[in-house]
Formats: C-alpha cells, structure tokens, sequence
C-alpha cells in the first residue's frame, strides 16, 4: 500500500509518544446511545458513517424536547410559543453561520439535505444564468445528487456537461480541470471530499481557478463538513451543502449556503407560505433572502436537532478529533492490508476516513452479509457513484467509513470479520 | 451468526466459483438482461426455445456468490423443461425464498434448488437469488430476434 496516511499506527487516543490521553473517546462514546446496540447478539461496530452519522444524546433530547414543550409553527403567531419556536429556529441559522463561518445569517438557507440544495442551486440560479449551448464542469467523482440535477438542468437549457478526470488513486487531474474553461463555461460544481474514495479534493484551487474565468462555484460538503474545519469565505467559494444527518443532526434538514450577491439575484425555487412579502391573485412579491427560499411551514424540529448537532461537534472538534480520526484511518488501512487480496480503492495522498474497498473472488454484496453477522456495519455497492465504479472499471466495493466515535476495537471487529469472509470463500 | 452456513452452503459456493453453462449464446433466440441496482449485479440470460421446450439456456455477467450460484443453478434445472413447467418452478422456487413458514415438501419438490431456502433468513438478499429467474421471464417473454429486453430487481 502506497498510502501518505501510513505512518506507523499511534494508538488512537494517546499521543505519538505514548504519553497521555489527549482525545477521550470512550467519553464521546458515551455519548452516543446506539452504539451500545447488539446486532445480532454481538457489540455493534458501525462503520458506515459515510451514508449517515450517529446522533448524540444532546441532539435525541433537543428534538424530542421541543415536541413536548416547544412545538408550534415559525413565523407566524403573535403568541409565545410561537415566538419562542421562531426564536429557536433561527438561532439554528445563525449556528449554521458560525459552522461554516459565513459572513452572514442570510446567507444560510434551510434545506432538507445536500441533495435539495444541489437542486437549488441549479434550478434558481440555472434558470437565469444557465443557457443552450454553455457548459457546467463537474468532476469524476461527483455523488449521483451532484450529477443529476445538472443533467435535468441541461435538458431543459441544452446546456453541456464537461467532467475534470481523476487518476486510479481517485485524485482529480488538475491540468486537465484548467483546459476544460471556455468562453461558454457558467459554473463548477465538485465535491469536497469524495463519499466512495474519501479523496479530500483542493477545492480552494478549483475555486481559484474558476474565479480567474469568472464562473462561480458550488460545493458539495456532505462528507466534508463533520471531518473538516469549514471555513466558507477562507474557501471563498459561491455555494456550499451539507447534510445534518451526517453531521450527527438529524435526518430532513440540511444546509445551503451561497453568496448573498448571488442569493439575492435568484429566483425562487418554490412557491408557498413563508416566502412571499404579499399576495393578491395579480401579482405577488417575494420576501428577501433567505425566506424566499424557505417555501412552507420548514423542518423546525430539523433545525434544533442541528442546531444541536452543530453545537456539539463545534465542542468536539480540534486537532485532537483530526488527530484520533487520522491515526485510526492509518491503523485501520494497515491491519486491512493484513487480509490476502484485499485491495483498498481510493489512495489519494490527502484522504479521510472512507476506505472503499475489494477483495479477490468475493463480490462486496457478500462481504456485507458475511460483516453483518459479524455485528459490523458497512456499505455495498456502488455508493451512488455509478460514474466512479465505471472509471475504476470495478462493479460495486464494500466501504468501511469511520467516525471519531470509532476506535481500534471496531477495526479489530473489521478485520476479524474479513477474516470470517475468507474462511467461507476459501 | 449460526444460520451463515444455511446461506452459504458448499453447493452454492460450489456454483459461485464454477458457474455451469457460464457462456454467451451467440446464437439464442431469446436473451434478455438482468441488473440489481443495489448492488451493482448485472447478468443477460440466453436461450433457445424448441417446440415449447427449453432446448439450451445460458449466461454471463457479474454478481455476487448468491446471484451467480442461482443462476448457474437455474441453467441446470431448466434443460429440457417446458416454458410452463419453467414458470411453475420459478413459482414455488421464489415462495421457498418468501414464506414466512419453512415448507419442507416444497423445498423437497425443488430437488438441488433447495439450498436456497436460507436466503429466506436475509431478505436483503432474496433479490439476488431471484434475479437469474426475472431475467429468465423476461428472455422468454421476449419475441425471437428483438433486442434484449431489459429487467431490474428495484
Ligand atoms: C458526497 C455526497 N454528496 C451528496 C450526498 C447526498 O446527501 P443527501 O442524501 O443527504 O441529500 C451524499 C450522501 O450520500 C454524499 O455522500
């Protein structure tokens, strides 16, 4: 294995030099109910943080403590209880703007995930800005929720898709991202970090790049935002996406975030309640940023889990976690390279923990049945990245993606499993 | 997990690694192609059809150990059955994969297919059993010499 990331394994949680304890996982485990679950009578190792993360206790009890005591529909009454859930609701706004570091409230729109944000973005700003025969760059490496909406926005336009290649690490050609601008190049969209490779991409140069063509781009954060300290002006970037749910919030909600320059020039994506200023059958205006953009009664609960979410990885988060989640990826890679003809796919030099994987003779559909009955939790197939799987010419891989709740036990539980599949394939 | 040997019994994996009648047909009246979407499998079934009768059945493609197996197992059982008796079997075979009770005078009529009946235990996997036999369906469902009808388990 020819991995930057494996450096001899520090036991995570320790300093390199042994000395003292300086990431108290056992005390984030806790935090965690599900992770005292049986599955199937053994302790449950998930590893498929990548799909979705798990939820501490501070985030289960803010939902459920607003449906008993809190509950009431934003925006609307004159009376307490809806004040007191208006209140509630965009204080979660202003955490999803101090999460990313944004300049501004307005500039975080409410979603239900990085996937209707895409939609978003293409819709509304495609609508405008987006024509027959332009061009929108994507990457090779781009979930199915960041290929999709750009090819229904070219059906509608006749507008063109042109793709920056990757190399067999899963690193993207930056060279060849360059010669794709043209005179008719309107908009970039990439991944920050790859769900099935776990490739951290140099967004900060792709956007660079981009701004010295003038073409503003969109990044998808789904797996960035809980691995990655997210600084959206740092990266000055146009859009930004993530999903609560795989920042440990809940399922529903997700965040938007674009460039109030640009906000302010789109249209709506949707009409209803909540985003209109007035209304008569005539003519109706639409209210300002981001209201215009929040058609309908939203996902309060959604934004209090993640305003708890947020919250609490905001505590967790430091170079400790990067530390912990570092040195387990490099334990992790290199006890699986113990199990014969397993080969890891994705070996970018900068990668986080999502180790996409196949074995010799055996299909990641058997893997994953086999892990199960092992108590260990991965995924299988081809992790909504048909394009990828394509280029690697590999039909589907299992994937085991870490957290920084995880620890060696749960890898050890890996590799005791792979042990189990090889027995059975023998 | 102590029912692991039920699903991957020693016949199974026996047909996994040396899949039978594992070959294109380049000339089968009736072909047609299979694609699990959850897990990436995808396999064509060829066939030729004599007087009502399955006079060679053959395939090709990728899968898991389950889908490859059943399959493999499905070439085997069907030689020289009538389109009629195929449909029977697949009948009884997919409710040997769905019903909540074991049926042990069922999984006896089904001769060598009955090492299925494990897959009953993960209902995740009674798509890969299937898909050789929604691909067969539709193979036989298909006119001769039209282009390769196409079926999906989602
Ligand atoms: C990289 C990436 N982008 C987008 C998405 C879509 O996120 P969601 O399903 O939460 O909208 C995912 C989730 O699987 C992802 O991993």
């Amino acid at each position: 294995m020819s991995m930057a990331t494996a450096k001899p394994p520090a036991v995570a949680g320790t300093r390199p030099d042994g000395a003292r304890p300086v990431f108290n996982g056992e005390k984030i485990r806790a935090d965690f109910p599900i992770l005292t679950t049986l599955c199937h009578g053994k302790r449950l190792a998930y590893l498929d943080n990548a799909a979705t993360s798990q939820k501490p206790r501070c985030v289960i009890d803010a939902v459920t403590r607003y449906y008993q005591s809190q509950n009431a529909n934003i925006h609307r009454g004159v009376y307490s209880l809806s004040e007191e859930a208006t209140g509630a609701y965009e204080a979660g706004r202003e955490a999803a703007r101090r999460f990313l570091h944004a300049r501004d409230a307005r500039e975080i729109i409410f979603v239900r995930g990085t996937t209707e944000a895409i939609n978003l973005v293409a819709s509304a700003y495609g609508q405008r800005n987006i024509a027959a025969g332009d061009d929108i760059i994507l990457s090779a490496m781009e979930h199915h929720s960041n290929i999709v909406p750009w090819q229904l926005l070219c059906e509608r336009t006749g507008a063109h898709l042109r793709v920056i290649p990757m190399n067999d690490r899963g690193e993207l050609c930056m060279d060849a991202y360059e010669k794709l601008f043209g005179p008719r190049t309107r908009f970039v969209s990439v991944v920050h970090v790859s769900n099935s490779l776990g490739t951290v991409n140099p967004v900060k140069e792709i956007v660079r790049i981009a701004h010295s063509h003038g073409v503003p781009v969109m990044l998808d954060g789904a797996q960035a935002a809980w691995h990655l300290p997210i600084n959206v002006q740092e990266l000055d970037c146009d859009f930004y996406a993530f999903s609560g749910h795989k920042t440990c919030g809940p399922t529903g909600i997700g965040v938007l975030y674009g460039k109030l320059n640009f906000l302010e020039k789109m249209p709506p994506y949707q009409g209803g309640g909540d985003m209109i200023a007035s209304v008569t059958f005539e003519k109706t205006t639409y209210a300002d940023v981001p209201h215009r953009f929040e058609a309908g009664t939203p996902n309060i609960a959604g934004v209090i889990g993640l305003h708890a979410a947020l919250d609490y990885l905001a505590a967790v988060e430091g170079p400790e976690m990067l530390a912990h989640e570092r040195d387990l990826l490099a334990y992790a890679q290199q006890r699986m390279a113990e199990a014969p003809g397993l080969r890891i796919v994705g070996t970018a030099a900068d990668k986080i923990s999502v180790i996409s994987f196949v074995l010799e003779h055996v299909h990641p559909h058997d893997i994953g049945t086999i892990l199960d009955g092992e108590g260990v939790a991965v995924r299988t197939g081809h992790h909504c990245c048909q394009p990828v799987m394509d280029r690697l010419a590999i039909p589907a891989t299992a994937r085991a993606s870490l957290a920084f709740y995880n620890n060696q036990a749960d890898v050890d539980q890996l590799v005791a499993g792979l042990r189990r599949v090889l027995e059975v394939f023998a | 997990m102590s029912d692991l040997r039920e699903l991957y019994q020693e016949v199974i994996l026996d047909h996994a690694k040396r899949p039978r009648n594992f070959r294109i047909m380049p000339d089968a009246d009736h072909q047609a192609d299979g694609h699990n979407r959850l897990c990436g499998d995808k396999l064509r079934v060829f066939l030729k059809v004599r007087d009502g009768k399955v006079d060679a059945v053959s395939f090709h493609g990728e899968g898991c150990a389950i889908s490859k197996a059943s399959a493999s197992l499905m070439t085997e059982t069907l030689a020289g059955k009538t389109v009629a008796e195929a449909q029977d079997i697949f009948e009884r075979f997919h409710a040997l994969l769905t019903s909540p009770v074991e049926d042990d005078g069922a999984a006896e009529s089904l001769g060598k297919l009955a090492v299925f009946a494990g897959v009953r235990e993960f209902p995740v996997r009674v798509k890969c059993a299937t898909l050789a036999w929604h691909t067969l369906q539709a193979a036989m469902a298909q006119r001769p010499d039209a282009p390769a009808a196409a079926v999906s388990t989602e």
